[in-house]
């Protein structure tokens, strides 16, 4: 990888999205930080070019606004390594009497960050370089009564992220998915996570530059993960639709 | 924040202090979310950033730049917030001051929704009280300080062994004019040879210093030798035992010469064992750190140690550090004289001694650090920091006595 390679953070707010932004701009990446109400983030930017002297700005950013054309042709330059960071873990309960919020959770981890990537293989594969990174989720691996409209949205995320390497393989850009499992953040504040299957959004950072660097397709970020959602899969269904997961 | 003052708060940074400084009967603000850095300016050496910024980040990112904090305490898991609110002090204290000498300003939230930039020009009197004041007048969101220009990533140590307690002090006054300077004393030692200590002094090297091969490259770290960490010993093994152990293993280690060595082992020696600090709150340690008075130094340090090595546990080490001149914050710790700081297991017995030294400490004019503390008592307290008053009076003034409270503040009536 050239070093000047510019990095696009799209959910840059997020506690792993900052820890991504950290990590690329420690290896001397110029960083684009994109989220809603991006005025806020220029503390960010000051920060992130005071620790390490890369080029770093703030654009904003609302992944469910259906205007990925306007942003794109908005940036001075296509960046070379784009991170989909947006997502919306909303409430399961809520979820499934209220459409509106249903819809917003669906909208927020699969259709918009579809239709910005969409937006960006186009321009890459234009270009004819680059990297996209997608932030999924484990539980996209199988619909659980306890999240599966989440579950699903990321269900659709994955299976995108995996058409669309396939469809750029032969293209020179890469697509990344990546898999956190639990993750300590803002979104599960305040839940009961067991440490053991908890990473750090410093971790998920370590193993999306890894996967970058390295040409890595899909990623568990703790690789227990890989072991549980392969035993969660196997489950028949006639069984798995009694259990209480 | 809760406007209204009815729930105290208090400011926690990296809850590195030992004692009860860091948590109270109300709110905990967990400062480390804010950790943005500011602005720094490379021509001066002047940085600005958010109170949470940790200071292990800081010499990450700007030692191989060349810059390095002015005062550094024995671990560099602290945020910029803590160093401020102790007034924290380093191995150079008699050249360098504490940290609060190389505070421009900062930014103080008064609990009552405003927030006030505090210098030696601007609010005074909030700027001496909260160098040293413990969180207990205001909440520091961001400060600016100026950092020290190195020339390499590591510092020429050099190393004498002192037979006795007079020794040891009659080095330090010798060597009054090197960067750093520290001594281990070795608490075996009684009689004739109490004190028995390895002095360990210490300047920011240059690259003339390094071998020709290593010349071009002044701020390359060597790869981590296993060998160099103290102790390999496993998590689960670190208990009260291998803690003196490494205390032990540390001092038998100072051989007497001058060698290079880097920053970080020589800065942050337990800081290579991964979250020791733990086996202090597990099983029960408390830290004792003392200074007295330059005058007194000589028969209370005798003192002090004579009664250490009576109550029998000679596993202990104890640090000695000669300190500089008193500073301007109300409770600011350091006196012109000699600090010691020693650990001990949390007994009965051990509470005894405790009780013991600060007879000693009091008689011979000395303090002990707030920081450190977690058993003082207030008469102690109050013979002791000659400005008390005139902390309180600020807390008075500014409302803070309902509004900022720690258990410390508590216990000691702040
Ligand atoms: C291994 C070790 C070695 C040490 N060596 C030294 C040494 O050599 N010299 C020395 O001086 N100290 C030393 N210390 C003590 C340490 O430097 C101080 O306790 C320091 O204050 C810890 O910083 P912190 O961020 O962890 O603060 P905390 O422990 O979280 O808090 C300490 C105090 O600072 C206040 N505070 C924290 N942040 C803010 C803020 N933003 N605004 C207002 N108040 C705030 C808290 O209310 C509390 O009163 C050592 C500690 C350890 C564990
Ligand atoms: N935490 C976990 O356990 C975990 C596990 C697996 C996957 N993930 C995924 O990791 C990603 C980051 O999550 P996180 O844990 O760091 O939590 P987070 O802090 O809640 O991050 C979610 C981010 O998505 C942004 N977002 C939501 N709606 C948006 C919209 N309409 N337009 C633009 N941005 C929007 C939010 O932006 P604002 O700042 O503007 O609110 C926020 O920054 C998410 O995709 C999440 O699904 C997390």
């Amino acid at each position: 990888m050239v070093t000047n390679q510019s990095v696009l953070i799209l959910g840059a707010r997020s506690d792993i999205g900052r820890a991504i932004a950290h990590t690329f701009a420690g290896h001397g990446r110029p960083i684009v930080l994109a989220a809603r109400r991006a005025a806020d983030l220029n503390v960010d930017v000051a920060d992130i070019s005071a620790r390490y002297q890369v080029a770093a700005s703030a654009i904003e950013f609302d992944v469910i606004d259906g205007g990925a054309t306007r942003f794109f042709d908005s940036l001075p330059e296509l960046p070379d390594v784009v991170v989909m960071v947006a997502g919306l873990l909303g409430d399961q309960a809520v979820n499934e009497v209220d459409q509106d919020a249903a819809m917003r959770v669906m909208a927020t981890n699969y259709t918009g960050p579809a239709c910005y990537l969409l937006e960006v293989a186009r321009r890459m594969e234009a270009r004819g370089s680059g990297a996209i990174v997608g932030i999924s989720s484990v539980a996209g691996d199988r619909g659980r009564r306890s999240n599966f409209v989440y579950g699903s949205a990321k269900a659709g995320f994955t299976a995108f992220l995996s058409g669309l390497r396939n469809r750029l393989a032969a293209q020179n850009i890469q697509v990344v998915t990546i898999k956190p499992g639990f993750v300590a953040t803002r979104m599960t504040a305040g839940m009961k996570l067991p440490p053991a299957l908890t990473a750090a959004p410093q971790e998920v950072a370590d193993a999306t530059w890894r996967a970058v660097t390295k040409g890595s397709d899909v990623v568990y970020v703790r690789s227990v993960w890989r072991l549980i959602m392969w035993i969660i899969r196997s489950i028949p269904e006639r069984l798995f639709k009694r259990l209480s997961l | 924040m809760d406007r209204t003052g009815d729930t105290p708060v208090i400011a926690r940074g990296a809850a590195r202090s030992y004692g009860d400084a860091s948590f109270g009967p109300g709110l905990t603000l967990d400062m480390r979310r804010l950790d943005h850095v500011t602005a720094f300016d490379a021509a001066s050496g002047v940085m600005t950033c958010e109170a949470g910024v940790l200071l292990s980040d800081v010499i990450r990112l700007w030692t191989p730049r060349g810059w390095f904090p002015p005062v550094t305490p024995g671990t560099k898991f602290v945020t910029i917030g803590g160093m401020i609110a102790s007034d924290v002090h380093g191995k150079n204290h008699h050249l360098a001051g504490s940290f609060g000498d190389h505070v421009i300003s900062f930014r103080l939230a008064l609990g009552d929704g405003s927030v006030a930039t505090c210098s030696r020009t601007e609010n005074v009197d909030l700027f001496e009280a909260t160098c040293g004041g413990m969180g207990l007048t205001g909440v520091i969101l961001e400060a600016t300080f100026r950092m020290i220009p190195v020339r390499s990533a590591r510092i020429m140590q050099e190393t004498q062994r002192a037979p006795n307690l007079a020794a040891a002090m009659d080095l330090f006054e010798a060597g009054s004019e090197r960067t750093y300077s520290v001594a281990w004393i070795d608490c075996l030692a009684t009689g004739a040879e109490l004190g028995r200590s390895a002095v360990i002094f210490g300047d920011h090297a240059s690259p003339d210093d390094f071998d020709s091969d290593a010349r071009s490259a002044p701020f390359s770290r060597r790869t981590p030798n296993k060998r160099r960490i103290p102790l390999d010993f496993p998590g689960f093994a670190l208990n009260r035992a291998s803690v003196s152990a490494f205390n032990k293993l540390y001092y038998k280690r100072q051989a007497p010469g001058r060698r290079l060595v880097d920053l970080e082992p020589y800065f942050y020696p337990l800081d290579a064992i991964q979250d020791w600090n733990r086996i202090y709150g597990q099983r029960g340690f408390v830290q004792y750190q003392c200074v007295l008075p330059l005058a007194t130094s000589r028969d209370g340090l005798a003192a002090l140690l004579t009664e250490i090595a009576r109550a029998g546990d000679p596993s202990f080490l104890a640090v000695l550090k000669r300190l500089g001149r008193e500073s301007f914050g109300l409770l600011s710790f350091p006196l012109e004289g000699y600090t010691l700081a020693l650990d001990f297991p949390a007994t009965d017995r051990t509470f005894g001694l405790l009780d013991r030294l600060d007879d000693i400490t009091l008689e011979a004019g000395g303090r002990l650090y707030l920081t450190k503390d977690a058993r003082m008592r207030r008469a102690m307290l109050e013979a002791s920091y000659p400005r008390l008053d005139r902390f309180r009076a600020v807390r008075e003034q500014y409302g803070f006595t309902t509004r900022f409270r720690s258990a410390l503040s508590d216990r000691l009536g702040l």
